[in-house]
């Protein structure tokens, strides 16, 4: 297949950042083609500086290079002057290694991370020069596969997607390339798409939409049915039991242009039982596994040494609750090799002095600004959402951060969350006011930060069932926080677009029939809805009129405990009745405790798949009593000396 | 403190990175050879590392340079003794296409490139908008007038504003170096020295002034010299030497 590079090339001195299309970065590998390779295109649906950072695939990218029997190539949905170049001057979607059509591959894989990205999905489809909708693809078209997080429901993609892949992708893509290459062997004859397709259907964790008929009572769902006996009725996730297993990546991409979190990666656990009940991440990924510490450290070495970054970030879901990560962190900080000029971050912070304290230590070289997310306002409204920091706990937290040298500090929050009242809304301007105050005995002018989000409720977690607000709702809530904080200097208040949380609550909690919509937004230009400036709410409500679905129905309702879901038939492990207690708890204001330190409460993550946890401490860290609701002051002393640190020493 | 100087070169797919980019791929690759670099104080240290002339992304270049600072001790001087290691290690922690062709430590007070590099030599491929031929011999009669003109008044661009000026004395050299071959047959294969001061005249900005008989485009711009002028005299910043192993020119005879 010849490369597309003689046609690309002119097209870049007209478009903005031409650097997003040129491949080259260190980590890419020359791919080994040939007849008895699955060729996988690896597609990013959306800009290259979110997606090149993305770890999933990335992972995937070298499992499936290292094979035998695969060859895979990245693409990214190109910004939209660089479409418009390449839709007049006929150029397909390429990818980036060999700049080939990307219609020549045998799989376009896209990974969902978010569901605002859907009409790209379609887009890039399109620009490959296959038709949209799976039904209508030709023998020798590649087949469509989806993985990340977002196939946790797939139904609103069930029209375009030919096969998801549900969970961890690290085992299945072996398994999913033996089926490929010998389907690619067998020459891709009419009709033998349809066989590919049934064999898919097999692989554990694979779901083939086509295989199933979806029967509707007017706007309710009535049933999910596979058409044949070996097609499963219910799809279960994979989960890969050992971390330490899989290393990778082993040669991260580090790109020549600017990208986001443009620094080495190493992924110290995956899974989190901390039990936020708003959060998906956190329910479809258990149980927690962790990754060897001495396997942290050689991976931070060598990618450092290999890589030339002077920053890596120790990525979780609540890096601070790995067991050890005090010498972990301090570990690669003493590392002499590192000669003192490498700093750590870890994201998602837990808020607690302790962690602070690890944070003090880590950021030496350069202390930024730290981020807590308490995503609630008051403790109520955090024993609601099972994320039970207490009052004293945050200050504690802001406390330790400004007297170590912060003068920035970021509070998430979410608002629009379940039995939330004006008090709770209000709440999060008084804890925002409350932590400058604190500030200001320390510093002379602290900045607070409160990013407000309005809450999606998503699929496999307790609040699937809960109705999300409206924009008016949202406005309203804004507004009252706009008020209450307008007359602190020491406080900005910021918040996500709650027009933008509309069109995600479509996407998120959305049936088959929301295909029609995705579509109609795409027809219509609607690319890159993630981005503010492309985004437009208008799109998706007409949208959604014209195909005689309702907003009301699908986002601001709240379902009963007997409804079909329409993802009920994708299985993350956890028990209906597991999930449905959790949301009358949460309706309670009753907290549930990590199960990682505390007796099994049977999710169903666990012993459904025959896993545990894999832990290398099997008592809380030091401090974090987070997310627990319990004392456990006992689980580790505080290794945090709170010194005094004169004014403004750290800004020199 | 030692300063160094290094060449390097900005060849193929890579060009299409810009001025930060390439800044950023230096700074990883002098980490990767464990090069130990000086870093400024304060808040946010940076490496001391100062380019020349920005490259317009989507120009190629067989002559960038940068200087670098050292950080105090033996370890830098004697990474120096070694030019060809240095150049080698360099040249595999960077991307293909940017290689580190010349070395060589500066004179303590020596100038910064910014101040001292007067001109660059181009060399590009003008082509017809809309796909028609350039005659090489029509082009280079439109040449030769505009040397043989006193004034040359162009409407550039200049962040964001219109700015019209006569650039005529920034045009040291242009000539026509006869048709241009594939990709861009039908083109013709155009060299220029340009000066760089007081603003820098770019070959596309040029071509505007030599339109003759319909618009012409710039394709594959590259620049082949950057170059310092003095009291009649003039040299590269650190000439690259034929054989990449050969021994390292003695810039600092040439720079002072």
């Amino acid at each position: 297949m010849t490369s597309l590079w003689p046609r690309i090339e002119p097209l870049l001195a007209r478009v903005h950042k031409p650097a997003r299309y040129i491949g080259c970065e260190d980590g890419a590998t020359v791919p080994a083609h040939g007849p008895g390779r699955a060729a996988w295109l690896l597609v990013y649906p959306d800009a290259y500086e979110v997606g090149l950072p993305n770890q999933g695939l990335q992972i995937l990218y070298e499992l499936l290079n290292e094979r035998g029997d695969a060859a895979a190539e990245r693409s990214y949905a190109p910004w939209t002057d660089m479409e418009a170049e390449m839709r007049r001057a006929g150029v397909p979607l390429f990818s980036l290694e060999t700049h080939r059509p990307a219609g020549s591959f045998d799989v376009l894989a896209f990974n969902l991370s978010a569901e605002l990205v859907y009409t790209n999905v379609l887009n890039c489809i399109d620009l490959a020069g296959v038709d949209v909708h799976a039904g209508r693809r030709r023998p020798q078209d590649p087949l469509v596969v989806a993985g990340g997080h977002c196939t946790f429901n797939p139904e609103p993609l069930a029209e375009f997607v030919d096969a998801f892949v549900i969970g961890d992708g690290e085992e299945v893509v072996g398994e999913i390339t033996e089926v490929v290459a010998a389907w690619k062997r067998s020459g891709r004859t009419e009709g033998s798409r349809r066989r590919v397709l049934r064999e898919l259907a097999t692989v554990g964790g694979v779901y083939v939409p086509s295989l199933y008929d979806v029967s509707y009572d007017g706007p309710r769902l009535v049933a999910v049915t596979p058409r044949y006996p070996d097609v499963p009725a219910v799809v279960e996730k994979r989960t890969v039991a050992d971390l330490g297993a899989w290393p990778y990546p082993r040669r991260q991409l580090v790109p020549l242009t600017e990208v986001v979190h443009d620094r080495l990666n190493v992924e110290i656990f995956r899974g989190c039982t901390r039990g936020c009940r708003f959060c998906q991440a956190g329910m479809i990924t258990r149980p927690v596994r962790e990754r060897p510490a001495s396997q942290v450290r050689e991976m931070v070495r060598s990618g450092l040494d290999r890589t030339g970054y002077d920053e890596v970030s120790l990525t979780s879901l609540s890096s601070a609750d790995f067991s050890g990560i005090d010498e972990v962190v301090s570990g690669i900080i003493n590392d002499p090799a590192c000669s003192g000029q490498v700093s750590v971050s870890l994201p998602s912070l837990r808020v607690d002095a302790f962690t602070v304290g690890v944070a003090a230590e880590i950021q030496k070289v350069r202390r930024t600004g730290l981020t807590f997310a308490p995503e609630g306002g008051t403790w109520r409204m955090r024993q609601v959402i099972n994320k039970l920091i207490r009052e004293e706990e945050l200050y504690g937290a802001v406390e330790a951060a400004f007297s170590q040298g912060w003068h920035r500090l970021k509070l998430y929050f979410l608002t629009g969350l379940p039995t939330e009242t004006e008090e709770d809304t209000l709440g999060i301007a008084e804890l925002a006011r409350n932590c400058a105050a604190v500030g200001r005995s320390h510093v002379r002018a602290p900045r607070v930060t409160a990013s407000v989000g309005g809450f999606v409720p998503k699929p496999q977690t307790p609040f699937q069932w809960f109705r999300q607000d409206t924009v008016e709702e949202l406005c309203a809530k804004v507004g009252l926080l706009r008020g209450a904080t307008r007359g602190d200097p020491g406080v900005q208040l910021r918040w996500h677009d709650p027009r933008a949380s509309v069109a995600e609550g479509i996407a998120s909690r959305g049936d088959r029939r929301v295909g029609a919509v995705i579509e109609e937004v795409w027809r219509r230009g609607g690319t890159f809805q993630e981005w503010s400036e492309h985004f437009d709410l208008g799109r998706w409500t007409s949208a959604m009129d014209a195909h005689g679905l309702s907003l009301e129905w699908y986002v601001h309702r709240e379902r009963p405990e007997d409804e079909l879901l329409p993802w009920d038939h994708v299985s993350a492990g956890l028990h209906r009745d597991f999930l449905w207690q959790e949301w009358r708890d949460a309706l309670a204001a009753a907290g549930t405790p990590d199960c990682r330190w505390t007796a099994c409460y049977d999710c169903g993550a666990c012993t459904g798949y025959g896993i545990e946890h894999v832990v290398a401490s099997p008592l809380p860290p030091a401090g974090g009593s987070q997310g627990t609701g319990q004392d456990q002051s006992g689980g580790g002393s505080v290794p945090v000396e709170l010194r005094p640190r004169a004014v403004g020493a750290a800004s020199r | 403190m030692t300063r160094v100087r290094l060449r390097f070169t900005k060849l193929g797919k890579v060009r299409w990175t810009s001025h930060r980019d390439v800044a950023r791929m230096w700074e990883r690759a002098f980490r990767r050879v464990q090069l130990p670099l000086a870093y400024s104080e304060g808040f946010t240290p940076r490496p001391k590392v100062s380019f020349g002339l920005a490259l317009p992304t989507g120009h190629e270049s067989l002559a960038e340079y940068l200087d670098v600072e050292l950080a105090g001790g033996d370890r830098g001087v004697e990474l120096c003794g070694d030019v060809p290691a240095l150049l080698g290690g360099l040249s595999d922690a960077l991307p293909d296409g940017v290689d580190a062709v010349a070395a060589a430590a500066l004179p303590a007070g020596a100038a910064s490139l910014q101040e001292e590099v007067t001109s660059c030599t181009w060399q590009w491929v003008a082509v017809r908008a809309g796909r028609g031929r350039v005659d090489p011999g029509a082009l280079a009669v439109s040449c030769e007038q505009l040397l043989a003109d006193s004034t040359l008044v162009l409407t550039r661009s200049r962040k964001g504003r219109e700015v019209t000026d006569d650039v005529r004395e920034a045009v040291l050299d242009l000539r026509v170096l006869g048709a241009a071959g594939p990709p861009h047959a039908g083109g013709v294969r155009l060299q220029a020295e340009l000066a760089c001061r007081p603003r820098s005249l770019r070959p596309a900005e040029l071509l505007a002034g030599l339109g003759a008989g319909g618009a012409l485009e710039e394709r594959d711009p590259r620049r082949l010299h950057q170059w310092i002028s003095r009291d009649g005299a003039r040299w590269e910043p650190l000439e690259a030497p034929s054989v990449a192993t050969g021994a390292p020119p003695a810039p600092s005879e040439r720079a002072s």
